[in-house]
């Protein structure tokens, strides 16, 4: 922000990055319209019903499973990780765009992002909880899930510290509670935002009581800053750890198809491919819906499908590296697994992948194809179901045939499995669309500090800011 | 208890380049307890008020140092030291496997220390403060920007204040009343958290007392999982199987680790019935070397190097007297000597009397390396000169 200012995407150059004969008060009155209005849309209402059904049966399934035990799903011996790794790796993928776009994106000063920042942020954090619930859940004997924590106890052992398992915990631990607080730390202004318009006194409450008592004091601004700067700068390395550290878990074992040192990089491109898929599923029905496109523009998208188009491709060179490698290494086990990969039993899977995460998104070369929002709209879903075959491939295609044939094993997900990969839907859909309806989507205060006016002689006018009829407070509310 | 008081004059501009300029004049007439409320960070405005920078780095960096130290002590302290972890031989510290744990605590250090010590130097929370009953102000949080000197300052004057927010071109000027309310806690609740301090020092009371003190009864286990683990045990009868059995009798057709008999003098040291009394297998250089070496390691701890008994295990059961012991025979005894290859195979497959037996432990074809090497050694014991070549008589005289 502060410093930021100065590389301001020039308006002449480019479309602006907030459309439209917006200033201040109406920007304020966009965002917050969105959890003012007494009512939100139709749509909203519908699949939100469905997100709660969904959730209910996330919920049965782990009942189900925890009072049964391990044996409802699909995973038997040679394929003991199956589908609940396949779903967590799916998920935390997912959840890189948010801190990429919010981190990343800030220290390379790309001012382009503040329209989209909060509203991906929430989307990792509720993804990031999906990915976590999964490794929960498959240990099997869940009341003991403690254990990974070290703990002084009775029995006066520790957990192995030199387990990627472990490295996990803490790396995915720490990814969720360092994009709480930036997410949290972010929306605190907007909250003020919301508390200084409420009408009722629950909301006034409920937003007082998060917004700490914000004052928007220059002096707090100043600490504000340097703590936003401070957090974006830890959580970039952040990001591109948690990804490396989860490919640990496959890279560091020694099976054939796994153990590869391309695991970490071909992890993380994947993972920011998947997250901005993600972002552009939800962005793109989310401005419909709540009349945000004067915030997040077509300018935006286009920018988004320009990191599909580069992340795609890099996953691809992946791709053809693995092949190489098993080649080129001269390792016939290693050829195996990349030959029964590609042509064993789980050859629909990679071709499915490929197409998906390859071929799909080939299309964003082209303008007409990054500005027509139901092709976008398409190819991001796309996206999704490839980066969850790419899992897929990796886990089941690796495990199915191991070096014993006698125990080759053709994997089949029971019905269990797949209620409790749709029930994570249902999880996450629940918890953004609760986001949408009650928290400010986009980063009110920021957007504010990308607009010309934000900036002494930087073509800002007095005027604009001033008396706009829509720029009143509500009268005094209920006390 | 209400009384009011005057808290200072607040005054609001519509602009960014309002407030800058607001800013400097408040500055340059030398008032010290003001400040400025924006909808957002204003660019300038730090320069213009004359903000000092935050010392929030630092209380950062020291933070993820602790973490990053807490980090490398703990894997140090918990894998190598307290609970040594033997896994695939490595060794038990090495920075490599331990760099990933000590990367995330010093990261998760910094972040909570960036959260919580900004809003430590805000004093934040506070959810009240006097401005916030000027409707106007909440203004300050949508599109107008707002300055307030405080009736603290040694140099307040209301009326000078006043002129120099109108020569400034303020929107508004207005003096604030702040109302001042009784903050203490009443009695009873004060009370309920001093007795709720208390009962939370409880647990760890036990905790300490259970550490330091002696007890005659088991660990307590929060999960008594691992006491009662759901299993079958030999011979047990399980309602899973048509027969009741648990033990499962061979599948037809196979043949089981270490059953296989192809060659009944090879595999059993049977020949009709009789002891086998040549070799069943290529006698060489090799299976004697081999012989030696599987020797030693799975028989002199009982029946020593030589083969006299005087192993380790027998002297350590001499020194302490076990009623129980049977003393190795001495290899060398005319009784042992006598017998055929084919016995000595099988007193290592089977055992005798008080001697287990090593099947499972030794596969066939070094159990008859050990039978000649055992031959080997009786020889050396009961050999003489003539046994020694000609020519290499003189060497050893
Ligand atoms: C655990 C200690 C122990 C080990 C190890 C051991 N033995 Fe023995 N061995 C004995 C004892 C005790 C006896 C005497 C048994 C008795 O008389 O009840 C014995 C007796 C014998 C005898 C005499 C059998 C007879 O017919 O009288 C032979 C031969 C023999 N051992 C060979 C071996 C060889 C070869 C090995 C290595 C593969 C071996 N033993 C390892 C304890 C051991």
């Amino acid at each position: 922000m502060a410093d930021g200012v100065a590389a301001v995407d020039d308006p002449i150059r480019k479309p602006p990055l907030v459309q439209g004969e917006n200033d201040f008060a109406s920007v304020t009155d966009i965002v917050c319209q969105v959890s003012e209005t007494p009512k939100p849309p139709k749509a909203w209402y519908v699949t939100f019903a469905a997100a709660l059904g969904l959730l209910g049966a996330l919920g049965a399934s782990i009942v189900y499973l925890i009072s049964t035990g391990v044996g409802v799903w699909g995973n038997n011996q040679p394929v003991a990780w199956g589908w609940p790794i396949v779903n967590f790796v799916f998920w935390v993928g997912i959840g890189h765009a948010g801190t990429l776009i919010s981190a990343v994106l800030f220290l390379f000063r790309q001012t382009w992002r503040t329209a989209i920042n909060r509203f991906s942020e929430a989307m990792t954090i509720f993804a990031v909880i999906c990915a976590g619930m999964f490794p929960a859940i498959h240990v099997g004997r869940i009341w003991v899930i403690y254990w990974v924590f070290p703990i002084p106890n009775q029995m006066e052992m520790w957990p192995n510290f030199r387990s990627p398992l472990l490295w996990d915990v803490f790396a995915v631990g720490t990814y969720f509670t360092v994009s709480l607080l930036f997410w949290y730390m972010g929306m605190v202004p907007d909250l003020a935002t919301l508390r200084d318009r409420a009408t009722s006194r629950v909301r006034r409450m409920m937003y007082g009581v998060f917004s700490l008592g914000w004052t928007g004091s220059n002096r707090h601004w100043h600490r504000y800053e340097r703590a936003y700067l401070l957090l974006a700068a830890l959580a970039t390395p952040l990001v591109l750890s948690v990804h490396s550290v989860v490919s640990f878990d496959f890279a560091v074992s020694q099976l054939p198809g796994w153990h590869t040192t391309i695991f970490p990089p071909y992890f993380v491109a994947g993972a920011i491919f998947s997250g901005f898929a993600m972002v552009l599923s939800l962005a793109i029905p989310a401005r419909e819906l709540w009349g945000l496109k004067d915030l997040i523009t077509t300018r935006h998208i286009e920018l988004m499908c320009k990191v599909i188009l580069a992340t795609g491709m890099m996953v691809g060179y992946a791709y053809s590296t693995e092949f190489f490698v098993a080649w080129y290494s001269g390792n016939r086990y290693e050829g195996f697994a990349f030959i029964n990969r590609a042509f064993g039993p789980y050859w629909w899977a990679y071709t499915l992948m490929v197409s998906c995460n390859v071929l799909v998104p080939q299309i964003f070369w082209f303008k007409k194809m990054r500005t027509n929002m139901w092709v976008v709209f398409i190819a991001a879903a796309l996206v999704n179901v490839g980066m969850w075959f790419e899992r897929f491939v990796i886990v089941v295609s690796s495990l199915n045939r191991d070096f014993l044939p006698s125990s080759w094993h053709y994997f089949t997900p029971t019905a269990i499995d797949l209620l409790t990969f749709l029930g994570s839907f249902g999880l996450f859909l629940t918890l953004f669309l609760l986001f949408c309806r009650y928290l400010p989507q986009v980063a009110i205060a920021e957007i504010k500090g990308v607009m010309p006016q934000a900036h002494a002689g930087h073509g800002g006018s007095a005027a604009t800011a001033s008396d706009s009829p829509s720029g009143q407070v509500p009268p005094e509310g209920v006390k | 208890m209400t009384s009011s008081r005057v808290y200072g004059v607040l005054a609001s501009f519509t602009s960014v380049e309002g407030i800058i300029e607001a800013a400097k004049a408040v500055k340059e007439a030398g008032l010290t307890k003001w400040d400025c409320h924006t909808p957002f960070p204003v660019h300038g405005l730090d320069k213009a008020m004359g903000v000092k920078m935050t010392k929030l780095p630092w209380i950062v960096l020291g933070c993820g140092l602790s973490g990053l130290a807490l980090a490398i002590w703990l894997q140090w302290w918990t894998n190598a030291v307290d609970y040594p972890f033997i896994i695939s031989g490595k060794p038990l510290w090495s920075i490599p496997a331990n760099v990933p744990i000590m990367f995330e605590l010093t990261v998760l250090f910094s972040a909570l220390s960036t959260f919580f010590g900004m809003w430590m130097l805000n004093r934040l929370p506070r959810w009240y403060h006097p401005l916030f009953s000027v409707p106007s102000f909440r203004r300050a949080t949508s599109d107008r920007f707002f300055i307030v000197v405080e009736a603290d300052d040694p140099a307040y004057q209301a009326p000078e204040i006043k002129a120099l927010f109108e020569a400034q071109g303020a929107a508004t000027v207005e003096v604030v009343e702040e109302t001042i309310t009784n903050t203490d806690w009443p009695p009873k609740i004060k009370f309920a958290a001093w007795a709720a301090a208390g009962l939370l020092m409880l647990p760890p009371a036990f905790v300490v007392k259970a550490k330091f003190s002696t007890s005659e009864t088991p660990r307590l286990h929060l999960v008594p999982d691992m006491d009662h683990q759901p299993k079958f045990k030999a011979q047990a009868a399980s309602s899973l199987f048509a027969d009741g059995r648990a033990m499962r009798m061979p599948i037809d057709g196979t043949v089981a680790r270490g059953e296989l008999v192809a060659n009944e003098a090879l595999h059993t040291g049977f020949l009709g019935g009789e002891y086998v009394t040549e070799f069943p297998l290529p006698v060489d250089e090799f299976l004697m070397e081999r012989g030696r070496e599987r020797f030693n390691i799975y028989c002199t701890a009982c029946h020593g190097v030589s083969g006299l008994g005087d192993g380790m295990v027998n002297k350590r059961a001499q020194e302490i007297v076990s009623p129980l012991w049977v003393p190795p025979l001495s290899l060398h005894a005319e009784t042992v000597i006598s017998q055929p290859p084919g016995q000595l195979f099988q007193t290592i497959s089977k055992g005798v009397r008080n001697m287990p037996g090593y099947a499972q432990q030794i596969p066939v074809r070094d159990r008859w390396a050990i039978v000649l090497y055992l031959k080997a050694l009786q020889r050396s014991q009961s050999g003489s000169l003539d046994d020694v070549p000609l020519q290499l008589r003189n060497t050893i005289r």
